[in-house]
């Protein structure tokens, strides 16, 4: 099961983080800045899993992690999750947000948080992957944003 | 509205607080458009939690939703539900979701069982009357509810693979069907078909074959298929390989596989993609039990791994190591152990590596004492605080309770006390409190053992620790302890009442007692010499745990009106009995129907033990490896023995040659470093392949074995338990079958020779019985017709007490070349009499047959019955088990092994319910009425009356219970109903039935916790099969 998805640059500024497990306000700070501080001073040519930690559920969790240009993505899972399999479904996930907003970048994670979590909706549901093939997200997302917009036309014009 | 909310969205992510919004993001949720509504929801399931008292006021809404005609609503309430829905909120919204299961759109199908999946992880007992639905989820025609469902089964294979095998085959279809590129392109990634699927389907595949060899032979091929097809081109492609690995490592042993298996490995470690070297190590780790020349042959990989730049891999590197470690690469493994502990900050990687260390250099023969106990010094160092307690609590015991020989013991203590004193002698400000600890207590207990050295001595230089400010006050109090241990001397005495005077006035108390107790000490010289008897520490106290001495305190507090004590798990449970919430509808006005299936649930302890108890019922499964210390194949063993040798000739030879070099030419230095590395790799790998390791643990004999004391129940020999508790089982059963008469039976057998029984008393042997018999019944029938009627002729040759009991039909266990066992169950009145009949369905006759049975759940008389002989042809022998179940659960399951001189031991298991436990217990109203009142754990739930035009519902629900469940009736009155019954050991459980509108509401009391939780599972199954 995924436990949390954190999503923070290069400075540590959160840019989404998504709990699957509950924690108190103060504790997924904590999370958050030890992660950073545990993932920010890996070179980028070290492999991308860590492991230990006792952070989230114990020692039954690893972060799974990718950098991209400014931002680190991260995946706390707990063992039950194949490695490999996350570190394509982070490709997967980023690959997507780059097809919703031509060109992601960090300011769009910033101005379109909402839109950032209906994709992360359609690929985890609850801890669970729900979903991992590209089109099939991109579609879901559009068909939602579509029906929102026709309500949006029809509600401004009464 | 909606901007704003996204901005609380964002606020809180940085870390304001922003709950002002959250009510407001609750009223976009209800209220607003679809467009307000989605963020409504999105900034609910982002603020709020499980246990959130705003969530109530969303429930309404989330079922208005659930019921909406729009995809996306229904899409955005199935996603809050499977997100913060706690368990007592789930009963309201179980329809709804279990009815999304049959929505015509895949994308609300694959939601729902997903949110079903949460449901059952948060709340299993809730949802078991849907597990066919999952079936059902699992053959949907869209690969993506497929998918989905395979979460629930991995889940559910995980915690009982015993249940779910006749699956085994549908997942290899699947996996098949998959494989082979059956699936729409859609499903394609990097061209590769479903990766995701793929390893989930592998993972199930590897619970499922876990040792069991027909269940595996299903999957070879398969697995083959993938490993073939996993053409190597990127990443993905590693990740199915890798699960594919663990698979067949998992499941049983095939010996082409695993050669397959291990060339993959191969491509793993040597990969110059980290992260695939990083998954190789961990799979060799995975692997390297099962298998240790694999380690061997990837060691050069593995020593370049050791001095890598990424400390994780250092670490995976070693916890490979660590797998590998014998007794006689012990020491170079600890060592480059503490060399990477040394230069690592993670306080959790410290943490874990300690505990490592601590447990090697406990566990092996080291070649010096000195070496154990400069080990642990470097523990102690370099662990410091962080360490887990029982590290240092461990050692302390190993030094005071000793080894097996006296010798070592005081060569040991003494090296202990010499190093601790040498390193008092230096700076002992950066040494941790924990070691500082250590240090005065061995000195306090074994610095007598050192001639020449004066206790005053030892006293001056512990003193000097106390100088130090940075120590905490619990090491104070262990150096004070510790000296007033060594106030045998009046000269170290009078030193350290010095000290002790200065902390008489402390403001912690723990300290200040310490110090007034060795005030007290000095003054006093009777006391003292009769508390610190000269070279008496090994003296073992008898405490008296159950604080006996104060039950007059106690008898005199509750006389004076002080109300008895609860244990805090049931002062908790009687709290949350206050707030249970009523989902039940008030009148009929509410717009849902919640009357499908309205279960108004609280808490369900049994839940939450049962599946904890599955789990521990799986770790123990787990122990048990599927290949043991000699592995599985004859030929397998002489390829081992082969490559044993092949290190050490390998190795050898190149090593003389490099020295011989040394001496003739100038080597290059990178020959020399090469050669070193050559050297490490032989000395880290020593002893591998000549020892043939297993496991670690079961690899050396161990040297620390604790002495057996006897105050110490743990430590009691296992076996010894185990017949002590023979002679007193059987002494129960002889009160049985004194009085058993051998019951006539018309099986009678002309060659009967009337073998004498030398069993045990708790055997009827059939063949006396029939040498009884022989005059009355009728004379040699075929054997084919004594064949058909050994079925139902076994019951008769129960003992004649049980003869008159109820009792369940005979089911056959198993059947081996020779023996057949088939059991019988008989509900005796205080215990469930558990009959299992041996029969000989071979011509020749068996010598010594033992039954042996077991579970975790139920009380069994621990013992083996031995038969001698079981001589001929259908010869039956009974063997009786009284069951009593202690604890309640829905189930139990015994396991029992047959075993005789000439074949190979048969195993069975046979799952007990509840029920089978349960008899009606006769009581009055009157007497039910204070019973009722006076029992703490109770339980209600709502159960659906299925036939409507029934006249009287509530009694045709009794009777079904009556019939089921062995209930007693105590009183009908008017739409109410109540029972009673009790479990075989006594203890009583009440019933309360009361129908309304079609429903029928139960409440079951109880003194035990699990009682009511459990027996209500029964009810509900009686009414729903009625």
């Amino acid at each position: 099961m995924i436990k949390a998805i954190l999503i923070f640059n290069n400075h540590g500024k959160p840019r989404l983080i998504r709990f699957y497990q509950y924690f108190a306000e103060d504790m997924q700070q904590q999370i958050i800045r030890e992660t950073f501080h545990l993932v920010s001073k890996r070179d980028d040519n070290v492999c991308n899993f860590l492991e230990g930690g006792s952070l989230i559920g114990g020692s039954d969790y690893k972060l799974i992690y990718r950098h991209y240009a400014t931002l680190y993505f991260v995946f706390c899972v707990d063992s039950s999750e194949s490695e490999l399999g996350i570190l394509d479904l982070i490709q997967v996930f980023v690959e997507t947000l780059d097809k919703c907003f031509e060109n992601v970048c960090e300011l769009d994670l910033i101005f379109h948080m909402d839109k950032v979590h209906y994709i992360l909706q359609e690929v985890v549901m609850g801890g669970m992957v729900l979903e991992t093939n590209m089109n099939e997200i991109v579609a879901q997302v559009e068909l939602q944003n579509r029906m929102e917009k026709s309500e949006f036309v029809f509600i401004s014009r009464m | 509205m909606k901007e704003i909310m996204v901005r609380a969205i964002y606020c809180e992510m940085l870390g304001y607080e922003a709950s002002f919004s959250y009510i407001h993001a609750i009223k976009l949720a209800q209220q607003g458009s679809v467009l307000e509504k989605r963020v409504g929801y999105l900034a609910v399931s982002l603020f709020l939690h499980e246990s959130h008292d705003l969530l109530l006021l969303l429930v309404n809404t989330v079922l208005k939703d659930l019921q909406s005609t729009n995809l996306i609503e229904v899409c955005m309430a199935l996603t809050v539900v499977s997100q913060i829905f706690p368990k007592d909120m789930i009963p309201a919204v179980l329809p709804l979701v279990e009815d999304k299961l049959t929505h015509s759109k895949e994308i609300i199908r694959r939601k729902a069982v997903l949110a079903l999946y949460k449901f059952y992880l948060i709340a299993p007992n809730q949802v078991q009357h849907i597990h066919d639905k999952f079936r059902k989820a699992l053959c949907d025609k869209d690969p993506g509810v497929m998918t989905a469902s395979l979460h629930i089964y991995l889940k559910l294979i995980k915690e009982s693979p015993e249940s779910y095998k006749d699956l085994t085959d549908s997942f290899v279809t699947i996996l098949k069907q998959v494989v082979g590129g059956k699936l729409p392109v859609d499903f394609n990634y990097h061209s590769v078909p479903a990766p995701w699927l793929q390893m989930q389907l592998l993972r199930i595949l590897a619970l499922l074959g876990k040792e069991d060899q027909r269940t595996s032979e299903m999957m070879y091929e398969v697995l083959d298929e993938s490993l073939r097809r996993a053409e190597i081109n990127h990443n993905i492609t590693y990740a199915i390989l890798y699960e594919c690995l663990k698979t067949i490592y998992t499941i049983h042993p095939k010996s082409e596989l695993l050669e397959k298996a291990a060339k993959c490995i191969g491509k793993f470690v040597l990969s110059p993609k980290i992260n695939l070297k990083y998954l190789g190590l961990k799979a060799l780790t995975y692997v390297v039990q099962q298998d240790p020349n694999l380690a061997l042959q990837h060691q050069m990989t593995i020593i370049e791994c050791l001095d890598h730049s990424d400390p994780i891999i250092k670490r995976e590197t070693l916890e490979l190591l660590y797998r590998i470690t014998n007794g006689q690469n012990v020491s170079v493994i600890v060592e480059k152990m503490l060399d990477f502990l040394r230069l690592s900050k993670d306080e959790y990687t410290t943490i874990d590596l300690v505990g490592k260390v601590a447990e090697l250099a406990e566990k092996y023969p080291f070649p010096y004492n000195s070496w154990f106990i400069q080990t642990m010094n470097a523990i102690f160092s370099i662990g410091g605080d962080v360490m887990q307690p029982d590290i240092p609590n461990n050692f302390l015991r190993l030094l005071a309770e000793g080894f097996d020989s006296d010798e070592e013991d005081r060569q040991l203590r003494l090296l202990a006390v010499d190093s601790y004193l040498s390193l008092l002698e230096c700076d002992t400000s950066g040494l941790p409190q924990r070691f500082l600890q250590v240090i005065s207590w061995v000195l306090g207990e074994f610095s007598f053992l050192k001639e020449g050295l004066e206790p005053a001595d030892v006293v001056e230089r512990l003193g000097k620790l106390l100088d130090d400010d940075a120590i905490t006050t619990e090491t104070r109090c262990w150096v004070l302890a510790a000296m007033s241990k060594l106030c045998g001397s009046s000269d170290a005495l009078c030193k350290a009442e010095k000290v002790a005077h200065k902390y008489t006035s402390c403001l912690d108390t723990a300290l200040r007692q310490q110090a007034v107790e060795l005030e007290l000490l000095g003054r006093d010289v009777d006391l003292r010499t009769r508390v610190l008897p000269q070279h008496g520490f090994c003296v073992w106290l008898q405490v008296d745990s159950s604080l006996s001495f104060l039950d007059g305190f106690v008898s005199d507090a509750l006389a004076r009106g002080a109300a008895p004590y609860k244990p805090p798990h049931q002062r908790q449970e009687e709290l949350s009995q206050e707030k249970i919430l009523n989902f039940e509808p008030y009148g009929l006005s509410l717009p849902v129907s919640l009357s499908a299936c309205s279960l108004t649930d609280r808490q369900s302890p049994t839940a939450l033990s049962l599946s904890s108890s599955l789990s521990n019922l799986l770790k123990l499964e787990g122990v048990k490896r599927v290949w043991g210390k000699q592995g599985y194949l004859p030929e397998k063993q002489a390829t081992e023995e082969a490559l044993a040798q092949e290190p050490s000739s390998i190795f050898a030879p190149s090593h003389q040659q490099a020295c011989s070099e040394s001496q003739q030419t100038t080597f290059s230095t990178i020959v020399e470093q090469d050669q070193e590395k050559r050297q490490l790799a032989s000395s880290l790998f020593v002893g591998l392949g000549s020892q043939n390791l297993g496991k670690p643990e079961a690899s050396s004999s161990q040297r620390f074995r604790r002495k057996v004391r006897p105050e110490d129940p743990s430590d009691v020999n296992r076996s010894l338990a185990v017949s002590s508790s023979f002679s007193h089982s059987s002494s129960a059963l002889d009160v049985l079958l004194d009085n058993a008469i051998p019951d006539p039976t018309n099986l009678s057998d002309s060659t009967s020779e009337a073998v004498p029984a030398v069993g045990n008393t708790e055997v009827v042997e059939a063949s006396e019985v029939s040498s009884l018999s022989g005059g009355s019944g009728p004379l040699a029938q075929p054997s084919s017709q004594v064949e058909r009627g050994l079925e139902s002729d076994l019951p008769s040759r129960l003992p004649a007490t049980l003869v008159g009991l109820l009792r369940s039909d005979v089911e056959e266990l198993c059947s081996g070349e020779s023996l057949s066992l088939s059991a019988c169950k008989v509900f005796d009145a205080d215990a469930l009499v558990l009959a299992i009949f041996l029969s000989n369905i071979s011509d020749s006759s068996i010598q010594e047959v033992s039954c042996l049975i077991s579970s975790e759940q139920l009380k069994v008389p621990e013992m083996c019955s031995t038969f001698s002989v079981l001589s001929f042809y259908l010869n039956v022998v009974v063997s009786l088990y009284r069951l009593v179940m202690e604890a309640p659960g829905t189930q139990a399951i015994v396991r029992g092994s047959v075993s005789c001189a000439s074949q190979a031991t048969q195993s069975f298991s046979l799952t007990l319910s509840l029920v089978d436990f349960i008899r009606p217990l006769p009581l009055t109203t009157e007497e039910y009425g204070k019973m009722w009142l006076s029992f703490s754990h109770d339980v209600k739930q709502n159960l659906m009356l299925l036939k409507h035009e029934e006249e009287d519902q509530l009694e045709a629900a009794l009777t079904a219970l009556k019939e089921k469940l062995c209930l007693h009736i105590v009183d009908v009155i008017g739409a109410e109903g109540i029972m009673a019954c009790q479990l075989v050991s006594g203890r009583p459980c009440l019933l309360h039935c009361h129908t309304h509108g079609g429903m029928l509401a139960i409440w079951l009391r109880s003194p035990i916790a699990d009682l009511p939780d459990c027996l209500l599972y029964h009810c509900q199954k009686a009414i729903q099969e009625r």
